[in-house]
């Protein structure tokens, strides 16, 4: 069987940990070809052939694929797939919103946020923000498969894989781009951060956000943030964690003023230690934390990051 | 314009989910269903184009069981102005696959020829977020996803994206399907006079094979189960404990 992986790509460049976690899952469906299609990406197919197991990488570089339009993108995605039994991205805001436009014109199913590869067929998947794992089977010819990134682990580099340049397909021009608002910043990225700290909506305003930064700084973490936090602007949206927003399983996740709503917990329970910052004892935060604290967030965020 | 805006009704978010015994699916009997949560934002956003004067008509669609007739009716209450109920099933236990729906909907799409599409980004049943893609390439249509600020601007919206880095902005030709992301508004409440008001609106009543549209599953579903679930573990009592704990219990520092 053989596979094609869309390659993640941010701002032209390789989003190397999503593309070798997505490889990962890709590899136990058979020989992956990565597809690199983007915009001065020379670099970025070049990375991607880097990868352990990769067979083959396909680039196309124009304009048209340069800010992940679903609809060129797609357009060239399925000019490509009567190649492949398996079309798969990683689980991202670019995955989703390409792989059900692929499915879709190839008359299959969309098999979405894919944690577990049982085989060829069939797949596990959450539903109901987690709240219960469904296994399906693919009846369609050509199976398109997005992979949560949180549950692979991401593949080694040091392969050497052939890099072949393919044209760009037709354009549909129905779209354009007109600006991204990207924020900048030297943390580690939040879905592959080995620690975590979120705030929620009890660190009260944007200025007290500091403070759950501040403490991240000092870890060397990645900032999440709940939905509550988000909404009421103390966040940037991309911060978001929970059913609607990313998931992480870092090594350690710390939340502090976060009640633990289902929808929060969707996004971190499989995380390996759970840390619950909360001055209401009967949170539901603690029903899954391994190590809770209730005190006042005030309190407790200086004191720990001056503890450490 | 015209727009169509879909619903579905699926378990209310509050509600605890559990999954049945025999591992054929989530237990829905007798269990408090509502309209999906993102679409009554895209229900919301398509009035708001209507009070600002962009859009004249907004129609809203079902494709379920005959229940959905209520989350049709909230719709109508929050201001939609007539509704369409495909009635696929009379089990509430089998979801229509977003693919299954797409071509629906696009079915309804090719009769009403709205101008846009405003739909959820997700359902939070099968979470697939999946179906206003499918219907955009069914169509043949733009599309926007994940929306947090639409802007029609003459034959083009420009739409404002909620993605993995921060926002990203487009600008997509109508017609075009656009799905909606939390924050893109916060929808109304019905008042008492509206839902009085909404009982008079016109809803019709279609099934599957009125559009000739064959909705059998892709996916058989093998099984359904629990996820794992983790215990609730030790409070500490201060800050020290919690490092001491985390350095030398849990070795994660
Ligand atoms: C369709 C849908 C999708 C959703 N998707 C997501 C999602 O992806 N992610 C997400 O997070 N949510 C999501 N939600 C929202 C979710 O249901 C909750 O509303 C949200 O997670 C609550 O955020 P919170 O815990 O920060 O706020 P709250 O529930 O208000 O909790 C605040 C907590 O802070 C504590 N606190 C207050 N002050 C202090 C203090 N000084 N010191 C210590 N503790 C303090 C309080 O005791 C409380 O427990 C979604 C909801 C819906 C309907």
């Amino acid at each position: 069987m053989s596979v094609l992986l869309i390659a993640e790509l941010s701002g032209g460049a390789l989003a190397l940990d999503a593309t070798a976690k997505a490889l990962t899952g890709a590899k136990q469906l058979g020989d992956v070809t990565v597809l690199v299609a983007g915009e001065g990406t020379d670099d970025a197919a070049a990375e991607a052939a880097t990868l352990d197991g990769v067979s083959k990488v396909l680039h196309a570089d124009a304009a048209i694929y340069g800010h992940g339009l679903a609809e060129p993108l797609a357009a060239l995605v399925v000019s490509l797939a009567g190649d492949y039994s398996h079309i798969v991205a990683p689980a991202t805001a670019a995955g989703k919103n390409l792989a059900p436009r692929v499915a879709a014109l190839l008359d299959v199913m969309v098999i979405s946020d894919v944690t577990g590869v049982v085989d060829g067929d069939t797949f596990e998947r959450p539903i109901y923000a987690g709240n219960a794992i469904q296994t399906v089977k693919s009846a369609d010819a050509t199976k398109v498969v997005t992979l949560r990134t949180a549950n692979f682990d991401a593949a080694p580099t040091g392969g050497s894989a052939p890099v072949e340049t393919i044209a760009a397909a037709d354009d549909p021009a129905l779209s354009s781009f007109v600006e991204d608002k990207v924020q900048e910043s030297d943390r580690p990225e939040l879905t592959s951060a080995k620690i975590v700290v979120s705030g929620g909506r009890g660190v009260g305003s944007e200025e007290n956000f500091a403070l759950i930064e501040s403490l991240a700084d000092t870890l060397g973490a990645a900032v999440g943030a709940s939905r509550a936090a988000v909404d009421s602007g103390y966040a940037p949206n991309d911060w978001q964690v929970g059913q609607t927003g990313k998931v992480v399983a870092p090594e350690l996740y710390i939340a502090v003023g976060i009640s633990g709503a289902i929808q929060h917990l969707a996004g971190m329970k499989d995380s390996k230690v759970i840390v619950a910052i909360n001055k209401d004892e009967e949170a539901p935060i603690f029903q899954i934390a391994d190590y809770g604290l209730v005190a006042d967030l005030f309190d407790a965020v200086p004191a720990l990051k001056e503890a450490l | 314009m015209k727009v169509i805006v879909p619903v579905k009704r699926v378990i209310d978010y509050n509600v605890k989910v559990r999954v049945k015994a025999d591992g054929t699916g989530v237990d829905l009997a007798n269990v408090k269903m509502s309209m999906n949560p993102f679409d009554e934002i895209a229900v919301e956003e398509a009035i708001r184009l209507k009070e600002a004067g962009v859009v004249e008509e907004i129609v809203a669609v079902s494709i379920g069981v005959k229940q959905a007739q209520e989350t049709l009716r909230t719709a109508l209450a929050m201001g939609a102005d007539r509704a369409i109920l495909i009635v696929a099933t009379d089990d509430v236990h089998q979801d229509l696959e977003p693919l299954a729906v797409a071509k629906l909907l696009k079915a309804v799409v090719d009769e009403e020829a709205p101008q846009m599409v405003i739909c959820g980004k997700q359902a939070i049943d099968n979470d697939m977020n999946a179906t206003g893609q499918m219907l955009s390439a069914l169509l043949g249509w733009s599309q926007a996803t994940f929306a947090s600020e639409v802007k029609v601007e003459g034959d083009s919206a420009q739409v404002t994206r909620e993605v993995d880095g921060g926002l990203q902005t487009i600008s997509v030709k109508l017609p075009a399907v656009v799905s909606v992301d939390l924050r893109l508004n916060e929808p109304r409440y019905a008042s008492l006079p509206n839902i009085m008001k909404a009982k008079k609106k016109p809803l019709e009543e279609k099934t599957p094979a009125d559009y000739g549209v064959d909705v059998s599953p892709r996916l058989t579903v093998v099984s359904t189960a629990e996820p794992a679930t983790r215990s609730a573990g030790v409070k500490v009592a201060d800050v020290a404990e919690l490092v001491a704990k985390l350095k030398d219990e849990a070795g994660v520092l």
